[in-house]
């Protein structure tokens, strides 16, 4: 799985962004998306998800369940 | 924190019941009001307080440090830091709308080269704009790139602005180093807790090295990093305020320990600021209806902690992208479209004339207001009343009451007058419907003061304030503020001892929370 940001919920803040290991986050019409392939929901880098953990607004930083779930190398 | 909201939620947005205000008020003077005549200097509306003359020297054309000198010189806030590390209750940071006024709530965010460029162009249309702060509308430390980018790009373009940054904190002791080399000329930290108990009904958490902590650790972490942050700042010779935000049940009695706190670790000026709280904020205060402070509350808790430190009576609370001077936005003429239209060439030779001049004029207002002030002198007893004043500036008693956006309230006693705050209002005179509605925010808003001076009124809203039992005064039209009231003051003991009126308890105020409707 990946992380997702719901669109309509992003206030924009840009805290996500610099926070991600992997780059996968970038703006794009006017919010914060993540790019799902390059999403590793953190494992081997942190204990929590950063974007989720640093998100201003609650359930807006979420798991994805359209892809299967991220495994370690 | 769910109780202590409980427990509050029957006075939000009602005045208390004198009794019990009164009772708080004389809880809360204690020690610090029959001082009076040990402390003049903090009396000294306009002056230089209890500041060294050091520090004096630099803030004292700061508009937001110095009373009197934000009539002269402007500031602005440019919002470049979108970001934020922590999360607070009284904080929302969705809610945007031009009418709002308060801070963390901006209409556009900048990048660094935007926001440099809007500095330029503002400063060249306003020449006596000689301030930049970045404040928001998340944590300028949380953002430390743009932050810091912004300010070398005005550094280069405008090197004569002065620098200021406001944060929460968390972040401040990674970065004082680099505060120093910017040449940042003041930072303010916010902090509204010294003890994690308290900490935690504030702070639902913070984003820390990597980690979101809640409850009592992450207040915990946050003081810390506060504390230590301004030790460092003071060390590093960095003048620092600290803004407090005063929520009634949270941290009203906690805030004379942070003032305590502060003062010891070399904070030069203490802003005790009233909470701003309201459902459609969306925030977790307004939603559970917690209060915000009375303007009795506010008042008895900053002359208590007066006696500690310096305390800052005069702020507005503006917005993250405020422009102009205090009190009268002008960002809504440098949005990004328009300052990107503009042709600006960065006149520093005319600024510096017209700053000259500017400071000329103000050395003349200050000098001819001295010279006409005396005390009212021992023999006018421990009467002290409080007035509310329309200007425009100056140190003159010369807008209208219609006019006002808001009022300046001055204490006066035997020992002298004492600037202590702002009230503000939407403006009474809007031509258009419910006046009525109006004119009765604006009592409740100055309902503890016994007269308002005013340059010119009309009939009916001064029948109003007769009814309400202020009285409006517009014999002293055009003078200077201090020696009006005091001439006015000394009439009133006069009347009182000749009996023909009585000497009453005004009572409390209220402190305006909703949008502000700006002129």
């Amino acid at each position: 799985m990946a992380y997702k940001i719901i669109a309509s919920q992003c206030t924009a803040c840009s805290a996500c962004e610099p926070e991600c290991p992997n780059v996968a986050i970038q703006e794009k019409d006017g919010t914060f998306v993540i790019i799902a392939k390059k999403c590793t929901e953190c494992i081997g880098y942190f204990d929590d998800p950063q974007c989720a953990a640093v998100c201003p607004v609650e359930n807006t930083c979420v798991i994805d369940n359209g892809y299967p779930r991220y495994q370690a190398a | 924190m769910q109780d202590q909201a409980a427990a509050n939620n029957g006075t939000v947005h009602e005045i208390q019941p004198l009794d019990a205000l009164m009772q708080k008020i004389a809880e809360h003077k204690g020690c610090g009001s029959s001082g009076g005549a040990g402390k003049a200097s903090c009396g000294s509306a306009a002056g230089q307080g209890d500041l060294p003359p050091e520090v004096w020297e630099k803030v004292k054309n700061h508009p937001c440090y110095s009373e009197e000198a934000h009539h002269h010189y402007a500031r602005m806030h440019v919002a470049v830091a979108p970001a934020c590390n922590i999360q607070c209750n009284y904080c929302n940071r969705k809610y945007d709308c031009a009418n709002e006024s308060r801070p963390g709530v901006v209409s556009e965010k900048l990048t660094p080269e935007q926001a440099a460029r809007k500095v330029v162009a503002v400063a060249s249309a306003i020449p006596q704009m000689t301030v930049l702060g970045i404040a928001g509308p998340g944590d300028p430390l949380a953002n430390p790139e743009k932050t810091f980018r912004t300010f070398e790009l005005v550094a280069r373009e405008a090197p004569d602005i002065k620098l200021c940054l406001s944060t929460n904190g968390l972040a401040l002791p990674d970065h004082v180093e680099t505060i120093k080399r910017f040449n940042v000329d003041h930072v303010t930290i916010t902090i509204n807790v010294v003890d994690p108990e308290v900490g935690q009904h504030i702070y639902p958490w913070i984003f820390y090295r990597h980690k979101r902590y809640t409850g009592r650790e992450a207040a915990r972490i946050l003081s810390e990093r506060q504390l230590q942050g301004l030790e460092m700042l003071t060390a590093a010779g960095i003048l620092c305020k600290v803004n407090s935000v005063m929520i009634p049940g949270v941290n009203d009695r906690h805030l004379v320990e942070v003032n305590r706190a502060v003062k010891s670790r070399g904070a030069f000026l203490h802003n005790i600021m009233p909470l701003i709280s309201a459902p459609e904020h969306g925030t977790v205060f307004g939603l559970n209806g917690q209060r915000g402070p009375t303007a009795q509350e506010l008042k008895a808790l900053q002359d208590q902690c007066e006696g500690e430190m310096n305390m800052m009576r005069h702020c507005r609370q503006c917005r993250a992208d405020a422009v102009g001077l205090l009190g009268e936005d002008r960002s809504a003429e440098f949005s990004t479209e328009k300052v990107m239209a503009m042709e600006v060439s960065y006149d520093a030779a005319a600024r510096k004339a017209y700053q000259e001049r500017v400071e000329q004029d103000r050395q003349e207002k200050v000098a001819a207001r001295e010279a006409e002030l005396a005390q009212p002198g021992a023999d006018f007893g421990d009467i002290k009343i409080l007035a509310a004043v329309a200007t425009k500036g100056g140190g003159r008693i010369n807008e209208h009451f219609g006019h006002a956006g808001e009022f300046q309230i001055y204490e006066v006693s035997a020992a002298g007058t004492k600037f202590i705050g702002h009230r503000r209002v939407d403006h009474y005179c809007q031509g258009g419907y419910g006046e009525e509605d109006t004119l009765d925010t604006v009592i409740r808003a100055i309902n503890d003061c016994v007269a308002v001076f005013v340059a010119k009124i009309g009939a009916c809203p001064k029948d109003s304030l007769k009814a309400a039992g202020i009285d409006p005064v517009d014999g002293y039209a055009h003078e200077f503020i201090e020696q009006s009231v005091i001439a006015y003051f000394k009439e009133y003991v006069e009347k009182v001892r000749r009996g023909e009126i009585a000497h009453i308890d005004k009572g409390d105020a209220d402190i305006r929370q909703g949008a502000y409707i700006a002129a």
